[in-house]
């Protein structure tokens, strides 16, 4: 299937039964996808006249419980970050797609890597953080949809999956999720449904009850994910001299890299975050700096994003160079390889 | 000795004290919306949508089930509740900054698809919780703390008419602009309320209800000035009446 119907149709499967969104290359086959596929599960679709609205439009929808999910890229998600604030502080679930395109601006439609920072560390403005996962391949993609959701609605707090157009566009053979039922949102003990019976329930974006135990809550959750949640693709670390760690499309592409270098006689691990928050930090702080020289960090942007919580994670202890692919360049295998190669003989590591 | 009751507070409010400013009709609208959903016997069954601004307040005096949206975006988090509990009643509740600044695209696209909900729009041409700055409905020659002392429609043009703006797209079904200045204007605002919600229950499409209101605190006038200033200026200016009522009503 082509990703971006894979994508959408996993939403649906697990559940998903609301969709607003807004043109814009390259994810607008979701959309076009959801606005086929909502009405024959009895869900709804809607194309907002803006960002904005599409985002707002799955902040109500999700209000009354239903799963609810819009898509975007980059500048896109930039106008959807008011009400992602709003959802946090909400409490309110919902599941984001970016589709990285090249920026800053309107940049070009090449994937990109260069949300890293806007999703990971800030969506929106007031300091909360949203989970955020980076699939490499549309199996991942599809696998990871009903964690999402789930997550989200056990957290009561968006979610987003960090993608790009590569992995949109690509066509790939995939096993979707069984179709389960919509969630029973008169089962909810939160949503909104008129107070019948029951005292009214506010979902307001101010702090309730108080500033003080709105934040530790907060930053308990955070802490409750780095120890439950965090997700990450490791491989022959154990004997590893050097380990290349990077997600998504660029993680596809340092697989193969990676494999070529083994040819060479060098002991090559893989880091692959699957979520970027929580970030596999101990994945990084486990590696002995005894028999790991090098850490290489491949990223779809330049300056590096991941390098930091890279960096942070390893605290020094083990030394880390990115190989910086300017936003907006989709960079072939050789680009990699051969930039991983130059940082090895920089470095002055080798194969046998 | 037995009492009947003649006049008691609505049951879907609060019995907090408001904090609007004294004289303000926000008050008097809450209560006229209240009054309508207990009448429809709704209390229970209504989801409300609160905006940014003054308006906001009401968020602390009703007993339904409620969420606030972000600034100017409560058409687009009302009609999806709605689309999402089509059996419940879905109303907005907005100023004037909120609905015809920052949210007038939200505002005109949800018209303009006919959801079925109730917009109620506040209009009391000034940013009221702010501070008193210039909306798109200030008047011609009133002051504000942005637009000096006499808006200048040679540099910020002239007053937006929301609900001749509305009435220009085919999907809305009930469109009326009303007044809180005086008893009897406010018992016609009630009833405008009510036909928009009964509307709503019946399946029959999006309606819009502006209250033309106050504000003495940014008007600096006393509160009885203010009901004057509706009188005298702005009820010229945005004409009171039902633009659009459906057949059946």
């Amino acid at each position: 299937m082509e990703g971006c119907e894979a994508i959408a149709e996993a939403a649906v499967r697990v559940g998903c039964r609301f969709f607003a969104g807004y043109p814009i290359t390259p994810q607008t086959e979701v959309p076009e996808y959801m606005s086929r596929r909502m009405p024959e599960v009895g869900g709804v679709f809607l194309q907002g006249e803006s960002e904005i609205a599409a985002i707002n439009m799955v902040y109500g929808a999700a209000a009354t419980g239903t799963y609810a999910m819009t898509s975007s890229s980059s500048i896109g998600i930039a106008l959807k970050t008011e009400c992602i604030s709003y959802l946090a502080a909400a409490h309110i679930p919902a599941v984001i797609l970016n589709f990285q395109r090249g920026g800053p601006g309107i940049g070009n439609i090449t994937a990109s890597q260069s949300d890293y920072w806007q999703c990971v560390k800030g969506p929106g403005s007031g300091g909360h953080r949203c989970m955020v996962f980076s699939p490499s391949t549309l199996q991942e993609c599809v696998d990871i949809m009903g964690t999402a959701f789930e997550r989200s609605q056990r957290d009561r707090n968006p979610v987003i999956i960090l993608l790009d157009g590569c992995i949109g566009n690509i066509r790939e053979a995939v096993e979707l999720p069984d179709m389960r039922p919509a969630p029973d949102i008169d089962a909810s003990d939160w949503c909104l449904s008129g107070c019948e019976g029951r005292s009214p329930r506010q979902l307001l974006p101010y702090f309730r009850p108080d500033p003080k135990t709105c934040a530790e809550q907060a930053c308990a959750m955070y802490e409750r994910w780095q120890k439950e949640d965090v997700l990450v693709f490791e491989e022959a670390l154990a004997d590893a001299e050097v380990v290349l760690t990077s997600y998504g499309t660029a993680g596809r592409i340092v697989n193969s890299c990676a494999r070529r270098l083994r040819d060479t006689g060098l002991r090559v691990g893989i880091i692959r975050p699957l979520t970027l928050n929580p970030f596999p930090a101990a994945s990084f702080s486990g590696l002995d700096p005894a028999a790991v020289k090098l850490v290489i960090d491949v990223e779809m942007t330049k300056p590096a994003q991941m390098a930091e919580d890279v960096r942070l994670a390893l605290n020094g202890r083990i030394p880390v160079k990115s190989l910086e692919i300017p936003s907006g360049v989709l960079p072939t295998d050789e680009d990699i390889y051969e930039g991983i190669s130059a940082i090895l003989q920089g470095e002055g590591i080798h194969g046998i | 000795m037995e009492f009947e009751y003649i006049y008691k507070k609505p049951s879907a409010l609060t019995s907090k004290a408001n904090s609007y400013c004294p004289g303000c009709m926000h008050s008097t609208a809450n209560k006229l919306i209240a009054e309508v959903l207990e009448e429809l016997d709704m209390v229970g069954k209504t989801i409300a949508v609160f905006p940014v601004g003054c308006a906001v307040l009401s968020a602390d005096y009703f007993l339904t089930d409620m969420t606030i949206a972000a600034h100017g975006r409560a058409p687009s988090v009302a009609c999806d509740i709605k689309r999402c509990r089509p059996d419940k009643l879905v109303f907005a509740y907005q100023g004037d900054g909120d609905l015809s600044s920052i949210g007038m695209c939200e505002t005109i696209h949800t018209a303009n698809r006919g959801e079925n909900i109730a917009v109620i729009f506040i209009n009391n041409a000034i940013f009221g919780m702010t501070g008193g700055q210039m909306a798109p409905t200030t008047l011609v020659g009133q002051a504000s703390t942005t637009g000096g002392k006499s808006r200048n429609p040679d540099d910020v043009g002239y007053p937006v008419k929301m609900c001749e703006l509305i009435n220009q797209f085919k999907a809305p079904k009930y469109i009326a602009r009303f007044a809180m200045d005086s008893v009897p204007h406010i018992r016609d605002a009630k009833k405008g309320i009510r036909k928009a919600f009964e509307l709503q229950l019946n399946g029959g499409g999006y309606s819009f209800v502006e209250l033309i209101s106050n504000c003495s605190t940014n008007w600096k006038t006393t509160p009885l000035q203010s009901l004057e200033f509706i009188r005298e200026k702005m009820i010229p200016y945005y004409p009171l009446g039902e633009f659009r009522v459906p057949e059946e009503m």
